[in-house]
């Protein structure tokens, strides 16, 4: 509770004593291109062979001959909108964005770098935290869009090359009771999961005391506060957002 | 000038000041001495606002900086300038984007004047032509100098560095200690330096504090330091060799 108490109050120091907001939107701009450009050909290439590999296990698991076939396309479908691409995502995204902020934050702190911007009067947690969570907020969501596109798009191409079903199947099972509202769903946890990881982490990464020892203690904290956080949230994201 | 009344400082359970206080007198080099673990760092950690101490007050020419309120203390840190022991200069950003960082942040110039500005104070510390380096393509030395150019970039009133020769050859730490005396004195500011080498005690004391197990022991200057009859000062001044032979018999 007491570590909670620390987060709240670590998250009320980013809006006092704000620099100018050109100074911010540089930062954002900087941030997002290092969080969201930067992470796109991995989310690309593990959302694909995610939507890819659903496929084929789908296909795999459907063996009555009274299912039709379109209904693998439909479970790749769902299962990329609800869970592959927000929160698996978010998992990848704990380990390379948030252990990343973690650490970058931690080094300067050890390096009095953290103490060189407060001594300038700058608020050094909303100097250095504030852009990356903005940026997170802005970028994840976007992230997430192209995962599943690309999941559905794995599945279609691993379906059609390998003869378990035909396109006309594929896309008649995307489209077949489609209901909107997932992809309401999967932006709500992806804004939710990107404010948990990218704020944990640099809590983590702020609250470092040490050497280079701890920098990497607070890393790897980051990232598993921050995944389990994120996957008790999405259990209660479910039920809120889900649940008649 | 800046005033320290009575400050004291404890960690967990541990005093780490005890009851400090004195003067820093403007245009001099005040220097803070002490063997490593008693407190010096703290002492200026505490003066400059990066640990509140537990009692006691810090004043910036009359000014109260520990009771002051956000709006205050922002604006007199924005006054002051301050060399960390590593340098702490910013990795990710170059040696120009490191000094113009203040000006970015705390001014309203033109990017040719802060450009301007930076190139003099790098010039001022004996450095041209490495802008668009890295921090961690230069020496440590180079980063001492780096981070003295992004002290005084902003026109302090008060400059404290902590340690500023630590890890750096005889040859180059002369350098810098007079680097700091030259700045000191060309732009009439209060500097408060933390140290516990000898040469520059001798060389740059023009007023000094001898702090003790968290205690201030003694004040006074480079002249009367060889003399002060207090026994942990002596044990302090000459432990090595070189200042052992200077030992008034």
């Amino acid at each position: 509770m007491r570590e909670f108490g620390k987060y709240v109050i670590f998250l009320g120091s980013l809006f006092v004593r704000r620099e100018k907001f050109k100074t911010y939107y540089q930062l954002v701009l900087d941030e997002s291109i290092q969080i969201g450009v930067k992470s796109t050909f991995l989310f690309v290439l593990v959302a694909t062979f995610m939507g890819a590999v659903t496929t084929v296990q789908t296909a795999f698991n459907l063996v009555s001959p009274l299912i039709p076939k379109f209904v693998i396309s439909q479970v790749v479908r769902d299962m990329s909108i609800y869970e592959l691409a927000p929160t698996i995502m978010a998992v990848i995204f704990a380990g390379k964005v948030g252990s990343s902020m973690a650490g970058g934050i931690g080094t300067m702190k050890i390096t009095e770098q953290i103490d060189a911007l407060e001594v300038m009067g700058i608020n050094s947690s909303s100097y250095l935290v504030l852009p990356k969570i903005i940026a997170s907020l802005l970028m994840f969501p976007l992230l997430v869009v192209i995962a599943g596109v690309c999941a559905i798009f794995g599945g279609y191409l691993a379906g059609t090359l390998t003869g378990i079903v035909t396109p006309t199947e594929y896309i008649q099972g995307i489209r077949s009771s489609f209901d909107p509202y997932t992809i309401q769903f999967a932006l709500i946890k992806s804004v939710v999961f990107a404010f948990i990881i990218s704020s944990v982490s640099c809590f983590k990464g702020y609250n470092t005391r040490g050497g280079a020892l701890e920098v990497g203690v607070a890393s790897t904290e980051a990232v598993t506060t921050s995944v389990i956080t994120l996957l008790l949230s999405n259990y209660f994201l479910a039920e809120l957002l889900l649940n008649e | 000038m800046i005033r320290i009344d009575h400050i004291s400082k404890t960690f967990l359970d541990r005093k780490v000041l005890s009851d400090i206080s004195g003067t820093f007198e403007k245009g001099k080099c005040n220097l803070i001495i002490g063997a490593s673990g008693t407190g010096k760092s703290v002492l200026l950690k505490c003066i400059v606002g990066l640990e509140q101490p537990d009692s006691g007050s810090v004043s910036y020419d009359s000014r109260d900086f520990t009771h002051a309120d956000k709006e205050m203390k922002t604006e007199i840190r924005r006054e002051i300038g301050m060399l960390f022991q590593g340098g702490a200069l910013f990795d990710s950003k170059t040696i120009e984007q490191n000094v113009m960082f203040p000006l970015d942040v705390l001014t309203k110039m033109k990017k040719d004047e802060k450009l301007e500005r930076v190139n003099f104070c790098l010039r001022r510390v004996g450095l041209e032509n490495i802008n668009k380096k890295r921090p961690s393509e230069i020496s440590g030395g180079m980063k001492k100098r780096v981070g003295i150019a992004r002290a005084i970039v902003n026109n302090p009133n008060y400059l404290f560095c902590d340690e500023p020769n630590s890890g750096l050859d005889p040859q180059t730490a002369v350098r810098i200690d007079e680097l700091i005396q030259e700045i000191t004195a060309e732009f009439d500011i209060t500097t408060v330096v933390v140290t516990h080498d000898m040469n520059s005690v001798m060389g740059m004391g023009e007023n000094i504090m001898f702090i003790h197990r968290g205690e201030k022991l003694w004040e006074g200057n480079n002249k009367t330091l060889l003399n002060s009859g207090i026994k942990e000062l002596d044990d302090f001044v000459f432990s090595n060799k070189v200042m052992k032979a200077l030992r008034p018999a």
